[in-house]
């Protein structure tokens, strides 16, 4: 089997997995829907490892196969196939898809245990990763768009998993929009292609740019690109589309660490990746990706330090983080980019879970200020909130500290004005190991707080009366929710090991990648990006290492900085807060992001529908309408009179109409 | 004897059964009318059947007779169901139709 039919094999399983358990929900146990779910994405993953070795059995200039099913449509001279393009990248993200989603779905098996929804979850959870699978699988931009929108629509589906929870529900809406956003943005971008090239085929596409975007109509290119970055921005909760993944915490746990950390918000990432032929005929909208990815990382690294939510602080290490990635393949840095995709996605998920173990053994407080004291209670999870912590802020040999560094060495290495984004990123790093060790410095040490105590002292978690933080209504735990029975790492054989994959992963995943040393996640995508103009360019190995030396020594201090402000001297922080209390304020409310939007599109807009509602409706509509109905009832109240119901009336008009007709025809004729 | 004889007797029938269309109001004396415009209609076409010396005529008289008895059927059925149903035999009592 080639390659390609490999591909299909990855798309099909979850897919099969999604509608079967959709589908018998009634007669399924649950436990079994579970085991269906993990099966189907243990099988994806085993296609794209026989996928992946299949395809470097070929010589490095052929790694890469297109295949059709069929003609999906055709239209004058318009050809959309139902095709898939495997290439090195593809199979890149295939693997980091369908591996993280393999552990986060071990971990909801448990974690999920005592939900009333659990055949909806696991329905959701695999038609995400089929449509995720679709997205970097696709072999045209058509097929892009359509992965694209079923992963908005399952992402959608599964912020608002739990429905009867009014503030999930308004943040799943939110999140769909705003990608709604995105999705035009790239709809348009598909378009203006067929335009400009006649063809919407990733092969066809970028053989053919070159030759019709050259410097005279350059700026088409640009167009298309920043268009397509509308999508990635949306998509990957970029400035100024990041509002809705804050919101988007309001989901199950484990759908915060599938879609919202490891997988659908790299889609992004990937796009620009999958386009890179066309951004580097558009240098312009490059840029436009890396600073929008810079000033992303900075603002996002301010409101992590600042929030106090366990969630959302590691939603904005998220945002944070992807910035890192689109500087890296904004800057043309590749390879490095998704590194730090995939070490991202491994030591993401690995704190999200841990994040859902600690928030179930708070019986789903999410408060920081409320927690203390979680390292005695809870030795398993803060083994793993450490190891995430670790990697996460950089720290030397884990996997974090390789990735991280290689995007900003190769910033260094292009010099000129792309030194910002070498001191942007540094600064950036510092907040990073800042706010991801005042995760473990505030909840793990000290005291045990009331339900950590409890923990210790009997072996159950609380089961506190689960009550919504924002709204203050009791959830419904009806229709799925996690009721009394909360789920812990320490005691669910389905989260430890999840977890422990994850956190293996997330210490020793970057020893792949070592400069000098191992260099295979670069080799593998080689092929990919070798037509880069930039694709000869690279760090020399000792250049990577100062690099690295400097991102060590950044993040240690970072950390030794969380120690002091959280540890040693915890009276510092309420100081800075009054001291700079307008900074604070500002990064609390999150940049005024949500402010920004209702400013600049709600209010118009609202306005413009009031407006309408008042001015427009009862004197255009309703006249054109009303008028229309009025001569129409004029009209028939006319000549409803001649309708007498008289037979022997009509019989006399009748005689009248014959004769008449006759006369008329008797006096012609004379 | 000259055509216009017939044709006239012919018109005479059709405008008294008419008459009595327009003017009565049981609907057994309106079925009755009818029959006269039909034998008045009949007529003519007997009477150019004559003319013209061929059978076309004729045939259609045929035909307009079984129309004729058929309608005959169906309007005292009708009369028949009114009268079951104590409804007044007076066709302008009748004008549900009205608009």
């Amino acid at each position: 089997m080639n390659a390609a039919s490999w591909g299909w094999l990855v798309l099909l399983f979850p897919l099969l997995g999604s509608l079967l358990i959709g589908s018998t929900f009634r007669i399924l146990p649950a436990r079994t829907a579970g085991l269906i779910g993990i099966g189907a994405i243990v099988a994806a993953f085993a296609c794209g490892i026989a996928a992946v070795i299949s395809l470097q059995g070929e010589p490095a200039e052929s790694r890469h196969v297109a295949d059709s099913l069929w003609q999906y449509a055709s239209v004058g001279g318009f050809q959309i196939d139902l095709g898939i393009y495997v290439d090195p990248l593809s199979l890149f993200m295939v693997l980091v898809v369908t591996g993280v989603s393999s552990t986060i779905h071990i971990y909801s098996y448990s974690y999920m245990e005592s939900d009333e929804g659990y055949h909806r979850f696991f329905s959701y959870l695999n038609f995400f990763v089929f449509s995720m699978l679709l997205l970097v699988l696709a072999g045209n931009f058509v097929l892009l768009i359509v992965g694209w929108a079923f992963v908005g629509f399952a992402s959608y589906a599964l912020i608002s998993f739990w429905y009867r929870r009014d503030t999930a529900t308004k943040a799943g809406m939110k999140a769909f929009v705003i990608n709604v956003v995105g999705d035009i943005g790239l709809v348009l971008a598909a378009i203006l292609i067929f335009r400009e090239l006649g063809v919407v085929d990733y092969q066809a596409v970028f053989e053919k740019a070159p030759e019709v975007f050259t410097t005279s109509n350059e700026w088409t290119a640009v167009a298309i690109c920043l268009l397509l970055l509308v999508g990635a921005f949306a998509k990957s909760a970029q400035m100024p589309f990041h509002t809705w993944l804050a919101d988007a915490m309001e989901g199950p746990t484990p759908v915060s660490s599938l879609i919202h950390a490891a997988t659908m918000v790299t889609a992004g990432v990937y796009l620009i990746g999958r386009a890179h032929p066309l951004f580097e005929l558009a240098p312009a909208a490059s840029d436009v990706a890396a600073i929008g990815g810079l000033v992303t990382l900075l603002v996002a690294g301010t409101i992590a330090i600042a929030v106090t939510d366990l969630k959302r602080i590691i939603a904005y290490s998220t945002m944070s983080q992807i910035g890192y990635m689109f500087v890296g393949v904004g800057i043309g840095a590749y390879s490095a980019g998704f590194f730090h995709l995939m070490t991202h996605a491994f030591f993401k998920a690995l704190l999200f879970m841990a994040a859902g173990s600690v928030i179930a053994a708070m019986a789903n407080m999410q408060n920081i200020d409320r927690m203390k004291g979680f390292y005695k209670a809870m030795p398993f999870t803060a083994a793993m909130l450490i190891i995430g912590a670790l990697a996460l802020s950089a720290f030397p040999f884990t996997s974090g500290w390789f990735s991280k560094d290689e995007i900003l060495d190769f910033a260094a290495l292009r010099g000129g004005w792309y030194e910002i984004f070498v001191i942007g990123g540094y600064i950036g790093a510092f907040m990073t190991a800042i706010y991801s060790f005042r995760i473990i410095f505030r909840i793990l040490p000290g005291p045990p707080c009331e339900e950590a105590a409890q923990l210790i002292e009997t072996g159950h978690v609380v089961h506190g009366e689960p009550v919504n933080p924002k709204s203050g209504k009791p959830e419904d735990t009806e229709v799925g929710y996690p009721g009394a029975e909360h789920h812990i790492a320490e005691q669910a054989r389905g989260m430890k090991i999840g977890m422990s994959i994850l956190g293996f992963l997330a210490l020793f995943g970057g020893l792949v990648q070592v400069p000098g040393v191992t260099e295979v996640i670069a080799h593998f995508l080689e092929p990919t990006f070798e037509d880069s103009a930039l694709a000869g360019m690279h760090p020399t190995t000792a250049e990577s290492w100062a690099g690295l030396a400097k991102g060590g020594v950044i993040s240690v201090a970072g950390i030794a900085f969380a120690w002091l402000l959280y540890i040693k001297r915890p009276d510092i922080p309420g100081m800075l807060r009054r001291r700079f209390h307008p900074i604070y304020t500002l990064c609390v409310n999150l940049w005024y992001g949500d402010q920004v939007i209702d400013f600049l599109i709600l209010r118009p807009v609202k306005a413009l529908g009031s407006f309408a509602n008042r001015v427009f409706e009862p004197f255009v509509i309703n006249g054109l309408t009303g008028g229309t109905i009025s001569v129409v009832r004029s009209a028939g109240g006319a000549v409803r009179d001649l309708q007498t119901g008289m037979l022997r009336g009509y019989a006399l008009l009748m005689l009248t109409g014959i004769v008449a007709i006759a006369l008329y025809f008797l006096i012609r004729s004379a | 004897m000259a055509i216009e004889w017939y044709l006239v007797l012919s018109a005479l029938l059709f405008s008294i059964g008419f008459a009595g269309v327009l003017v009565r109001r049981n609907p057994v004396v309106v079925l009755l009318c009818l029959e006269l415009m039909l034998s008045g209609g009949a007529l003519a076409l007997l009477s150019f059947s004559r003319l013209h010396g061929d059978g076309d005529g004729q045939v259609f008289v045929l035909m307009v007779l079984v129309v004729a008895a058929s309608e005959v059927v169906v309007g005292l059925g009708l009369v028949v169901a009114m009268f079951r149903r104590r409804i007044a035999l007076d066709v302008d009592e009748m004008k549900e139709l009205r608009g």
